[in-house]
């Protein structure tokens, strides 16, 4: 077993060290909060200064921060430096009404490098491997930001991006490439086409998948069929991006950069804070962001914090993410909420209220099918009627959502009703690899 | 002339593309004792429309309609042709010549006579062109079941 750490020190940090530590960078966050009109205002109505928050131990006595909150902030409400300091901006789909925008200083862009550099270092690559990184260069964050921690430690980069999978699978015979980085999904992709093309890959010999759930039996078929050990990686914009939660070696659970990010699981219905081994919500307090602070953040995504220490030596643990605690489903990489889904098909008269989106994976590609009621007076009897209003959603969907899906018309009242809260949602992705 | 007296109406009944949802048209009319005299199933993405003409179309609008089915009416004509080869192609000569553009149609063979089954977009005008070149239309009394 390859045990080389990055950065041993802060990796495998410990106890009253740990804390020490995270107290330290957590006061210094709070402050560069302080800077936030936002944290401000919320720091006043919940009466507490920063002066208050002297240790991790203080954490609970600052409200949380949601998606909502930053939107509201679009385009640069949460920045906590001048401008000029500010030498990136990435942003989030914005599927969701404005998109997050989110700025990184100088040093922010080192923080994540090193971070990415542990992940890399971690899973046992060094600047002996050429690492392909066919994920989507530009506002995404998951392309510049693999690339930067990469290149931090020595590796052959090749910037592949997405598209023109033939092209890549030459690339990765031609040049050797032993590590490979993107979705699960496009991973999927190339492997099936470098099937039909006759290549088994043999140089390739590891797999970092991410920005998309993925099961343990696509871990199999993956490493299957690409010949390669598979990680997982967590991250998200508000966090710099992916490669903030990596699987080690163990590949049990995700080591969550403990010295770069306190994490707490709430119960996000109470937001009452849940120990170890409880599922609930993940609560993200970056404790390095220079740009663009965020303290308490609710991601929406369901994990837990793993009980056993890891034989790696590094720190806590998130068990691989369940899903989500809001509705948010992520398509193809496009974050969807079925409340969007929902106000397209208000706006358009001929359809009834009821709705229920089916999400599954073909040919490993998500595919979002919407199973619509049409409205009785609005039967016509033709057929090329019926045409027309499915279509008609089809196109509204694709311009509010920017994704192409399925629609399909059902009988009228076949749709299940529900009194309390509606289950609109079907996802089976999970059943099929 | 009245051009209603030649119109006949069809039930639409809008059904998802899955077994057993003409199994149960197709016994919701057995139960009412309506009779199917014609019938076609026009199929699109994922869904269908099953058109029939039936000889108690009000009951069977009802009767479906209770169902949870979505019904509707639609007026269509129905001519009578040869039972013969060329029985079609006189037809055909006789739409073209008169110019009714067809939007779907069906037909059936039945005792007296074979019946193409016409939806058009000008009723009216239609039925006026196709009596005018001695065409021979059925009444939407012939269709009706001797209540």
């Amino acid at each position: 077993m390859n045990t080389a750490y990055w950065n041993r020190d802060k990796e495998t940090l410990k106890g009253d060290g740990l804390e020490i530590l995270q107290s330290k960078r957590l006061k210094w966050t709070v402050r560069q909060a302080a800077e936030v009109p936002f944290y401000r205002d919320l720091f006043r109505s919940a009466g507490i200064a920063p002066a208050d928050i002297q240790s991790v131990r203080d954490i609970e006595k600052i409200p949380f921060t949601t998606k909502k909150d930053l939107q509201q902030g679009y385009p640069f409400g949460f920045l906590a430096v001048p401008m000029k300091k500010v030498v990136r901006i990435h942003t989030t789909s914005g599927t969701t009404g404005k998109p997050t925008v989110v700025g990184y200083t100088r040093r922010d862009l080192d923080n994540w490098s090193e971070l990415i550099a542990r992940n890399l270092t971690m899973v046992g690559l060094t600047d002996d491997d050429i690492f392909q990184n066919a994920v989507n260069y530009g506002l995404f964050t998951g392309g510049l930001g693999f690339h930067y921690g990469a290149e931090k430690v020595g590796m052959t980069v090749i910037p592949s991006a997405t598209g023109n999978t033939r092209r890549q699978i030459e690339m990765i015979d031609d040049f050797g490439v032993t590590a490979l980085h993107c979705t699960p999904s496009y991973a999927m992709h190339i492997a099936g086409v470098a099937e039909k093309e006759g290549t088994t890959l043999p140089s390739l010999k590891t797999g970092m998948f991410g920005a998309e759930p993925w099961s343990d039996n696509m871990r199999k078929i993956l490493e299957e069929k690409l010949g390669v050990t598979a990680y997982d990686s967590y991250g998200m914009s508000e966090m710099y991006g992916p490669g903030a939660a990596f699987e080690c070696q163990e590949r049990d659970g995700l080591h969550i950069w403990h010295d770069m990010y306190y994490v707490e699981i709430i119960d996000p219905d109470t937001g009452e804070v849940l120990g170890p081994g409880e599922r609930g919500e993940l609560v993200v307090t970056p404790l390095v962001k220079e740009a663009m602070p965020l303290l308490r953040y609710r991601t929406g995504d369901i994990t837990m914090l793993m009980e056993d220490e890891c034989p790696c030596g590094r720190g806590a643990k998130l068990a691989r993410f369940s899903g989500r605690c809001d509705d948010m489903l992520v398509i193809r990489g496009i974050n969807v909420f079925p409340s969007q889904i929902e106000h397209v098909l208000r706006s358009i008269p001929e359809v009834g209220d009821e709705f229920l989106v089916y999400v599954d994976r073909v040919n490993h590609l998500d595919e979002m099918t919407i199973d619509i009621e049409l409205k009785r007076e609005y039967f016509s009897g033709e057929l090329s009627d019926l045409t027309r209003v499915q279509n008609k959603v089809v196109a509204a969907l694709r311009e509010a959502l920017n994704l192409r899906t399925r629609v399909k018309l059902v009988e009228p009242e076949s749709l299940p009703r529900y009194e309390g809260k509606a289950k609109r949602v079907v996802d089976r992705r999970g059943d099929t690899v | 002339m009245d051009p209603s007296a030649y119109t006949i109406k069809q039930i639409s009944v809008f059904s998802e593309n899955k077994p057993g949802r003409l199994m149960a048209i197709a016994g919701a009319l057995e139960e009412e004792s309506i009779n199917i005299l014609a019938f076609s199933i026009a199929e699109a993405n994922g869904f269908g429309v099953v058109r029939a003409l039936v000889d108690k179309p009000d009951a069977a609008y009802k009767k479906l309609n209770a169902m949870g089915f979505m019904v509707s009416f639609t007026d269509v004509i129905a001519v009578r042709m040869r039972d013969q080869p060329g029985g079609l192609f006189e037809m055909a000569k006789l739409l073209s010549d008169a110019g009714i553009n067809i939007e779907y149609s069906y037909a059936y063979s039945g005792r007296d006579a074979a019946v193409l089954i016409l939806r058009v977009d000008q009723v009216e005008n239609a039925v006026k062109a196709i009596l005018f070149r001695g065409g021979n239309l059925m009444k939407s009394e012939d269709f009706m079941a001797i209540s």
